[in-house]
């Protein structure tokens, strides 16, 4: 891998900005070079809010991403926002329980993530980021699992009840990525 | 001729107010505060000759709300502005528009002079004991062992100081003044807030003095609470310390 | 000591304290707040000084205070607040005194924005306050490097008593990036600085710390005195640094702080499509690497020298300055918070070359006159 840039994208208090720094943190980990940039201002209040995230194995240069390869998107306003600036050949990935439509970009895989239902289903809707960074891990391979459960550990831990039920979404979400990209190819609608 | 069928507005927007919807959060008290502002400018027919100086704070887009002149000035310098505004246009209505931080804080200076000078201005005070739009710093009126983001173990008096009581303090000037402090956190207390806010007003058309009403105001955003606590937890803190009062008032056939 | 992922602006609050400046004065303002919020939890943990003031005002003047105990004191804020600390900065530099200010750049004039920019850039360098003065003005491009030059900040300050600038633009203090924060590092003596700082009149004369000369020959002389410690600045300070700046470049850009690394993306993928241009990254831009600068334009076969900013155009100037009219150079900017993508940057590159390369066909005082007509451009300035 050379150089990977995802953009997180939702309401204010979907997690966004936690999943892309938890994905930042663990590329650190790994001894990568990093970026987060969040979007700031007055937009916090209850708005759209987003940051990319980019992980190199060598410098970077801009911090400012315009065509991310990846966009994680949890809510519709943000769909329509930011589909149409993922590189061509990138990965879509919606939050499919609150998102009731889907790309007609045939350059682009397209994974659906019913993200809150998971987080719901494991024990808490707080775990809707986690489905959405562990169904991307899973996808790419940017980042290994072990290391992202490690971050989870680390920054989560605190929480015992709530740390279990990550975990739990942790694997069902990577295992859901993983199998949605496996032997397909850009422009395949890929229902998770 | 009427008939008894004939509708009949009995609530409507004030005409001082434009129809854009404000962007204050849910259960924040800016957006009633501006509707009392806006009544009483109908009410006293001063929409068309009124000039609002809007603050720095999450109020600085009041000139989007109303249906009449602003300036937007410099972060607490609007006391400064209004005088200068008002000095060459005295027939003209200016009045201010200030949170606690813009107020007390920064601009402490231009409202204690401004209101030395009796300058014929009315200023409407928020004091909500946070700042609001920079994300809930502490503020000046901010009470002893409130938690922000400033002092996040609660304030210390012992390194800050305690609260300001700025309607308190100003009513110390010995040039006459108009200095109410109010709430609007309940509907008694916005009716009331409502007859301050039109005196104030009715002092300034009638060229008599100086006029500041301090208003006690909710922030659930950067108090953490929800808007029901944040009406309950106005009453039961800042209702202590920040006695709602007519401080001072100037002496017209009805003063004292 | 490992990386770890931190904010912009807490990872300077987190250096400042590493390099013994335990001594904060603060007023909120976005985009720099945490900042402050950061050091309201960090400076009781290690018994330092935090204080919240009344206003940038204040500030400036707490600022002065401070320094004069001879401590390492510094402030934090943007735009707005450090156009209200200008008057306590020139006080400052006029009694010879040092500290830190960072100011993390939003849009201006006036109320202006919340967004990144670079339009301080005069601000900054020209003195800002009254009188004939200058500050250091040190521009880190990435989180490590704000860590670093907010520790080396310091040392300078007190080796020429003199007030530092580091400036960023918003991105500067929002986005995270790893950081190392070295073990060993300069944390300052107090005793080094007796010789200036108000200590007490105890077995020696009592000292003024102060800026007023009604002496006009006394007053010259203090700006003289202030005027070698610039010139020295000059000679010993000057840092910058050079990016695939080569014999083969078509175009050499003088960009610098978040700006800078904007162009290097693009010019990486110039890269790839056979285009060759070179960057120059002013990280003093007070000294400005002025000789440095010249060396590379006149050593190099460069056509034509861009200058990028996030404004209309300020460091343009300094360029210009030092380019003399020995090559043209050019402007691209964005300003107002609007931060140009790689993609704008490229595409601005590619006009600039195409440009010169036809221009050969023409005889020079034609191809002059072209490109003077292109001038007009709504974000391209052609300079006069
Ligand atoms: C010179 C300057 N300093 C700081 C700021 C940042 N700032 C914007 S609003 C604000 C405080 C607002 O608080 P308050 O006056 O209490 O009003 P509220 O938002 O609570 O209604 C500050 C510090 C600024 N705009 N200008
Ligand atoms: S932050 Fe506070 S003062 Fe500002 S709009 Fe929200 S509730 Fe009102």
């Amino acid at each position: 891998m050379d150089q990977y840039e995802v953009l997180w994208a939702g309401f204010g208090g979907q997690g966004v900005m936690v999943a892309g720094q938890l994905l930042a943190y663990t590329g650190i980990k790994e001894g990568k070079n990093v970026v987060w940039l969040p979007s700031y201002g007055p937009e916090m209040r209850g708005g759209t809010a987003y940051c990319t995230v980019v992980i190199s194995d060598s410098r970077i240069g801009s911090p400012i991403i315009t065509n991310p390869r990846a966009a994680c998107v949890f809510n519709r306003p943000s769909f329509d926002k930011f589909t149409p600036r993922i590189k061509p050949g990138g990965l879509l990935l919606v939050n499919s329980s609150l998102i009731d439509v889907t790309t007609d970009r045939d350059d682009i895989t397209e994974v659906l993530v019913p993200a809150n239902k998971m987080a719901i289903d494991a024990g808490s809707p707080k775990a809707t980021n986690i489905a959405m960074l562990s169904t991307f891990v899973g996808a790419t391979g940017v980042v290994e699992y072990d290391n992202l459960l490690a971050t989870l550990e680390e920054k989560l831990g605190k929480k015992k009840d709530l740390l279990e039920i990550n975990r739990k979404v942790l694997e069902a979400g990577f295992k859901l990525g993983k199998e949605a990209v496996k032997g397909k190819s850009a422009g395949r609608k890929v229902k998770a | 001729m009427h008939t008894e069928q004939a509708t009949k507005t009995i609530f409507q927007r004030p005409e001082s107010l434009s129809e854009t919807v404000t962007h204050y959060c849910p259960g924040c008290t800016h957006g009633i505060i501006h509707r009392l502002v806006a009544e009483s400018l109908d009410e006293l027919g001063l929409r068309e000759q009124a000039v609002g100086v809007a603050p720095v704070g999450c109020s600085v887009l009041i000139y989007n709300y109303f249906n009449t002149d602003f300036l937007e000035a410099p972060h607490g310098r609007a006391p400064a502005l209004a005088t200068g505004f008002k000095r060459i246009r005295p027939d003209m209505t200016v009045f201010t528009y200030q949170g606690d931080g813009d107020l007390a804080s920064i601009g402490m200076g231009e409202i204690v002079h401004a209101a030395n000078r009796g300058e014929k201005i009315t200023v409407i005070f928020v004091n909500n004991a946070i700042y609001g739009m920079t994300g809930g710093q502490m503020a000046p009126t901010t009470l002893e062992g409130q938690i922000t983001t400033t002092c996040p173990h609660g304030r210390d008096t012992t390194q800050t100081g305690q609260p300001i009581r700025v309607a308190e303090l100003l009513s110390t000037l010995a040039t006459p003044a108009y200095i109410e402090r109010v709430s609007v956190h309940s509907p008694m207390h916005i009716i009331h807030a409502k007859k301050a806010i039109r005196q104030a007003f009715t002092y300034q058309k009638d060229s008599v003095c100086f006029s500041l009403v301090e208003v006690l105001s909710t922030c659930p955003t950067n108090w953490g609470i929800t808007p029901t606590e944040a009406t309950k937890w106005l009453e039961e803190n800042m209702f202590g310390y920040y006695p709602l009062k007519r401080f001072k008032q100037p002496m017209t056939e009805e003063g004292a | 000591m490992a990386k770890i992922l931190m904010k912009g602006n807490e990872a300077i609050g987190e250096a400042a304290i590493r390099a013994g400046a335990t001594n904060y004065f603060c007023y909120p303002i976005t985009p720099q707040t945490e900042v402050a919020e950061y050091l309201a939890r960090r400076m009781p943990e290690v018994g330092g000084v935090f204080l919240q003031a009344e206003s940038e005002v204040a500030v400036g003047n707490m600022l002065f205070g401070a320094a004069a105990t001879g401590r390492r004191v510094f402030t934090t804020s943007s735009s707005p607040g450090i156009s209200l600390m200008q008057e306590a900065i020139s006080y400052i530099a006029g009694a010879q005194l040092p500290c830190v200010l960072l100011n993390i750049m939003r849009g201006g004039p006036g109320l202006g924005g919340i967004l990144p920019a670079q339009s301080d850039y005069f601000q900054a360098t020209k003195g800002g306050g009254h009188g004939d003065y200058r500050l250091m003005v040190l521009a880190p491009s990435s989180i490590q490097e704000a860590v670093d030059l907010t520790m080396d900040a310091f040392p300078l300050a007190e080796k020429y008593r003199n007030p530092v600038m580091i400036i960023g633009d918003g991105m500067i203090g929002q986005m995270m990036e790893p950081v190392e924060f070295p073990d060993e590092v300069d944390k300052g003596d107090p005793a080094t600085n007796e010789g200036w700082a108000a200590t007490g009149a105890r077995d020696r004369k009592p000292r003024v710390i102060k800026s007023l000369y009604l002496d006009p020959y006394k007053l010259e002389e203090n700006s003289y005195v202030l005027h070698e410690k610039y010139e020295q600045m000059k000679q010993h300070e000057v840092r910058y640094e050079r990016y695939k700046i080569s014999a083969k470049n078509d175009l050499l850009i003088v960009s610098y702080g978040t700006m800078a690394r904007i162009c290097q993306t693009a010019i990486d993928e110039l890269e790839q499509e056979g285009v060759s241009v070179g960057l120059f990254r002013p990280i003093t831009l007070f000294p400005y690497p002025e000789k440095e600068l010249r060396k590379e334009i006149e050593a190099r076969n460069v056509k034509n020298v861009l200058v990028v900013e996030m404004s209309c155009g300020q460091m343009l100037e300094d360029v210009e300055r030092v380019v003399q009219g020995v090559k043209p150079v050019t402007f691209f900017g964005r300003t107002g918070g609007i931060v140009p993508s790689p993609e704008e940057a490229k595409e601005q590159i590619k006009n600039m070359i195409k440009k010169p390369t036809r221009a050969k066909k023409a005889s020079k005082a034609t191809a002059k006159k072209q490109a003077a007509k292109k001038k007009s451009s709504k974000r391209q300035r052609k300079d006069a």
